[in-house]
């Protein structure tokens, strides 16, 4: 097994394969690149939540005849983004769902023009009474969506939970609120379309999913599939926030294209794309666990809710992992998960890093916590008691044919960051000092890839060739974002044939030029791209073999040769691979139950947090993250995406707080939505415990959103150990510490009198 | 359509630059648009993120909050000008080899902040490092990685750089 097989390259901690033109500042990214004759496109937006457009006006003091207008009205095809269901249109008609809505769209060879122009239209309303929380929703008083505004719903059941309450030593509430958050991705959204009646629509953006984008236009220009093309140009950063939005933006672009007859350039500003793209979807999580009197689970009772926003985009696969990260890495034998997503007049939510699994695990471990001191246990030996080991069943009877090591962790990282000694330390201390300190932890796991039968659906392609000119290229629609897919894959790839680094290069990522390897999400690449990369290349060296004549030993220059005799006798060099499922898979979509993902990532979280009693301000002292991720492909990029998953674990515990007024994100500015700088984040140390997994590539499983999952909660876990009170909702700002740690204080001191 | 304001003249990375642009013209997009030095980021257009920092006359400063009319016989550098005759500059290689740069996107206005502050400060300590960058923002690595390639560049590095700007 390639797996466990002594490697070169993967393993090693090659260079960023595009590391040298990000560094010289010559990478392209979109605002970097001009096209001749390229016009500036803007957005007209709906300022209401929710209403009927009553009539549009323009200034007359601007000579329009200048601009390129469009509205719904102009749609060559259908106006909806495609995505799983197609509510959302691409340009609002007649009526608006949210604030922040696109209307109308215009472009202008000038982008200062474009946007006064843009601020110059009037829209007039009727409006129409909104819902903007989960509550609201809930009440169905006002129905916003479909026929009862449930956008999804789940229910998964194992065993018997509700005769499980009677003869239970112990039954512990609680509920648990997570706020919306921001990827804040330093690079706004932005794309170029230029359109042509014979060529169609090319698109460059930066984007994670270019056949998302591919498909999406196919419906709103009604085209055939050779007529879209879509590349990705460098991208600042994603974090899932580039996801879907992007289907939305090339749509816009290309319609302006086609309607000014220019390329048209469309960058959002900040404060743009903070108020109308998506986010993390807030939402609220209550528990109701039976325990026997050793500690031990009987019975899980879980009812998520989370607000999805005015339209459907992703909620209902972010619900799905939700639910089935709910459990958390226990053992119970009987578990219910009631789960729903909710429609109100906000901006859609969306895909953000963990992809409802932060939401699930924060709810769970700050839970733990709660059970713990009500009955009486040590967190940590509450944990142990009931952590999921090899052979047992998860809550959808999914039996761990895995490695489970959870334990292991747990010993390295209490071990590590010296959990125990500091605990007692900080209890005594905690006593005389206004800086009170605490330790808390979380565990977690993370399924790799899509959910049940998400992998077999995308049935993704990809693989390699072999160039004139002797390089190997790598074809694959997996998007480089700055998480180290070209390094990894071309890392894969010289592995696997036994050539250089150097003499592997991503084809450009481009649906005219690369099969569809399915989208860059879901802590997929690495395992499941990895490893069609990975047979593909073994499939072409077997080629080489037995045509061509290529040694059971070769050096690389003998591979290229090699290459060159099949390509004068046989053609092109191409070597292309399917995705197969791992055997003895099974997944039921109907009864949620079976094999929710082909393998798990396994975390603990340590966190040392310090709460000053007099500014109220919570701060993270040090950071410690154990986890089993299968083999890790590369250690500078796999650390990398650990620490940099618990920095925005941590702004979303202190820090990021969207604030929203009548439906309009009013902090939209990197002034007023704060995350964690240089002075913030604290020492994050990070260990890797390697199981390889055989069904990935060279043994590895997904990593990329595990380390969003555990801050949270280990952080306000912390939080209780140092203050004794419990807080149930993220974001926790020194206001709410304030809220509840003073009126604590006033009471012991009119107590003292 | 330049041709009638004034000129402003300044100095980029060691070559002396002639614009003619309306004078409260952001020096962001000057640099990017008037002489395609697309290297400098607009990350928020509001001097928060730190992306479009270059370095003039010995200072850090926010491209996007300068008007260039305040740039008149200033000495800039932009991330354009770090590298030498092709070889990268000690924080370029630190960068690529601890792992700086993940999307990229904030690293030429985080070089040359980590640049200045190495001028100012050619032993930083780690404390004094997080000073110096917190005006840039990093969503991607959570900073560690940062801190250690600036460390890793000032090991490196015999000669101070202060005279960088100008010298060149």
């Amino acid at each position: 097994m390639s797996a466990h097989a002594k490697t070169r390259i993967v393993g090693s901690p090659v260079p960023r394969k595009e590391g040298v033109d990000k560094l010289l500042g010559r990478a392209r990214y979109v605002d970097d690149i001009e096209r001749e004759g390229m016009w500036h496109g803007a957005t007209v937006r709906s300022a209401i939540p929710r209403g009927l457009i009553r009539s549009i006006g323009f200034d007359r003091n601007i000579d329009w005849s200048e601009f390129a207008i469009v509205t719904a009205a102009d749609i060559p095809g259908h106006n909806h983004i495609q995505l799983i269901f197609a509510d959302q249109p691409c340009l609002a008609d007649g009526k608006v769902n949210h604030c922040d809505e696109a209307v109308i769209l215009l472009a202008h060879p000038n982008k200062h023009k474009v946007r006064e122009a843009a601020a110059a239209v009037r829209i007039e309303y009727e409006p129409m009474p909104p819902v903007f929380t989960i509550e609201e929703s809930e009440r169905q008083d006002v129905i916003v969506w479909g026929a009862d505004n449930v956008l999804k719903s789940f229910l998964l059941e194992k065993g018997d939970v509700d005769s499980a309450w009677v003869g239970a030593a112990h039954i512990v509430e609680g509920e648990y609120r997570t706020g919306a958050q921001e990827h804040l991705y330093i690079e706004n959204n932005g794309v170029i379309a230029e359109y042509s009646a014979d060529g169609g629509v090319t698109i460059w953006g930066s984007l994670q999913c270019p056949y998302y984008v591919h498909k999406s236009l196919l419906a709103v220009f009604d085209l055939p599939e050779d007529k879209v093309r879509v590349i990705q140009t460098e991208t600042g950063g994603a974090f899932g926030g580039k996801e879907d939005y992007p289907s939305i933006l090339a749509a816009h672009a290309a319609l302006l294209a086609m309607k000014s007859g220019h390329p048209v350039k469309m960058v959002y500003d900040r404060m743009e794309d903070l108020a109308a793209t998506t986010k993390r979807h807030p939402s609220r999580v209550r528990h109701r666990t039976a325990l026997d009197g050793n500690g031990k689970l009987l019975a899980m009772d879980i009812e998520i809710a989370t607000d999805g926003g005015a339209y459907s985009t992703l909620s209902s696969t972010v619900l799905s992992r939700a639910t089935l990260h709910s459990p958390g890495p226990y053992v119970c034998p009987n578990v219910r998960v009631r789960s729903r997503a909710w429609a109100t007049n906000i901006a859609p939510y969306g895909a953000f890093r963990g992809f409802g699994a932060p939401q699930a695990v924060f709810a769970i471990e700050r839970h733990m916590d709660e059970i713990a001191a009500a009955i009486g246990i040590d967190p940590i030996e509450l944990r142990r008691r009931n952590f999921l080991h090899d052979g047992d069943t998860t809550a959808t009877e999914q039996v761990m044919r895995e490695p489970v090591i959870l334990d292991q962790l747990l010993d390295r990282a209490l071990a590590e960051s010296g959990y125990n000694g500091k605990r007692a330390r900080f209890a005594k201390e905690n006593k005389t000092n206004p800086v009170k300190r605490g330790m808390g932890i979380a565990a977690f796991y993370h399924g790799s890839g899509f959910t049940g039968s998400g992998e077999r659906n995308l049935n993704s392609l990809a693989g390699i060739d072999v160039t004139a000119d002797g390089k190997v290229r790598v074809l694959v629609s997996s998007t480089e974002f700055g998480q180290g897919t070209n390094t990894v894959l071309t890392q894969i790839a010289a592995e696997a044939i036994g050539i250089d680094y150097e003499d592997v290069m991503m084809a450009p990522p481009d649906t005219g030029i690369v099969p569809n390897s399915g989208p860059t999400v879901a802590s997929r690449t690495s395992m499941v791209v990895g490893r069609l990369i990975e047979r593909a290349c073994l499939q072409l060296v077997a080629l080489l073999r037995k045509n061509v004549g290529l040694g059971e030993t070769f050096s690389r220059e003998e591979f290229f040769a090699a290459s060159e005799r099949y390509r004068a006798t046989k053609g092109e060099v191409v070597s292309l691979c399917r995705y197969e499922a791992p055997p003895g898979i099974f997944w039921d979509d109907q009864k949620y139950r079976g094999e929710a993902y082909p393998a798990y990532a396994w975390s603990i979280h340590v966190a040392q947090v310090a709460v000053d009693t007099v500014t109220y301000s919570a701060e993270v002292e040090d950071f410690w993250a154990a986890q089993e991720a299968g083999r890790v492909l590369n250690p500078v990029l796999a650390g990398g995406q650990i620490e940099g998953g618990v920095a925005q674990g941590i702004g979303y515990a202190l820090y990021e707080k969207v604030l929203l007024q009548d439906g309009h994100m009013v902090n939209n500015q990197m002034t007023n939505y704060i995350m964690p700088t240089a002075e913030d984040v604290p020492p994050i140390h990070v260990y890797f415990v390697e199981i390889p997994f055989s069904h990935g590539g060279y043994g590895a499983k997904g990593i990329g959103e595990l380390p969003h999952d555990g801050p949270a909660p280990a952080i306000l876990n912390a939080i209780r150990d140092a203050v004794g009170i419990s807080f149930t909702s993220i974001p926790l700002l020194p206001e709410d510490l304030f809220a509840k740690l003073a009126v604590r204080t006033g009471v012991e001191e009119v107590a003292a009198v | 359509m330049n041709a009638g304001w004034p000129a402003i003249e300044f100095v980029v990375n060691g070559e002396t630059r002639n614009v003619h642009v309306p004078p409260m013209k952001r020096l962001l997009d000057v640099l990017r648009e008037d002489l395609h030095l697309t290297g400098s980021k607009e990350g928020c257009g509001e001097g928060e993120c730190g992306s479009c920092s270059v370095r003039m006359n010995g200072e850090l400063v926010n491209s996007c909050l300068v008007p260039v009319l305040q740039a008149q016989g200033a000495c800039i550098q932009t991330v354009e000008g770090l590298a030498c005759d092709g070889e990268l500059h000690p924080l370029q290689q630190a960068f690529l080899h601890c792992g700086g740069a993940q999307c990229g996107i904030c690293t030429p206005g985080m070089l040359m902040a980590a640049a200045q502050l190495l001028a100012n400060n050619p032993r930083p300590t780690v404390a004094e490092i997080r000073e110096g960058l917190a005006g840039n923002l990093c969503r991607c690595t959570g900073f560690k990685r940062i801190f250690d390639s600036v460390l890793s560049a000032a090991a490196q590095t015999e000669i101070p750089m202060a005279s960088e700007t100008h010298a060149r």
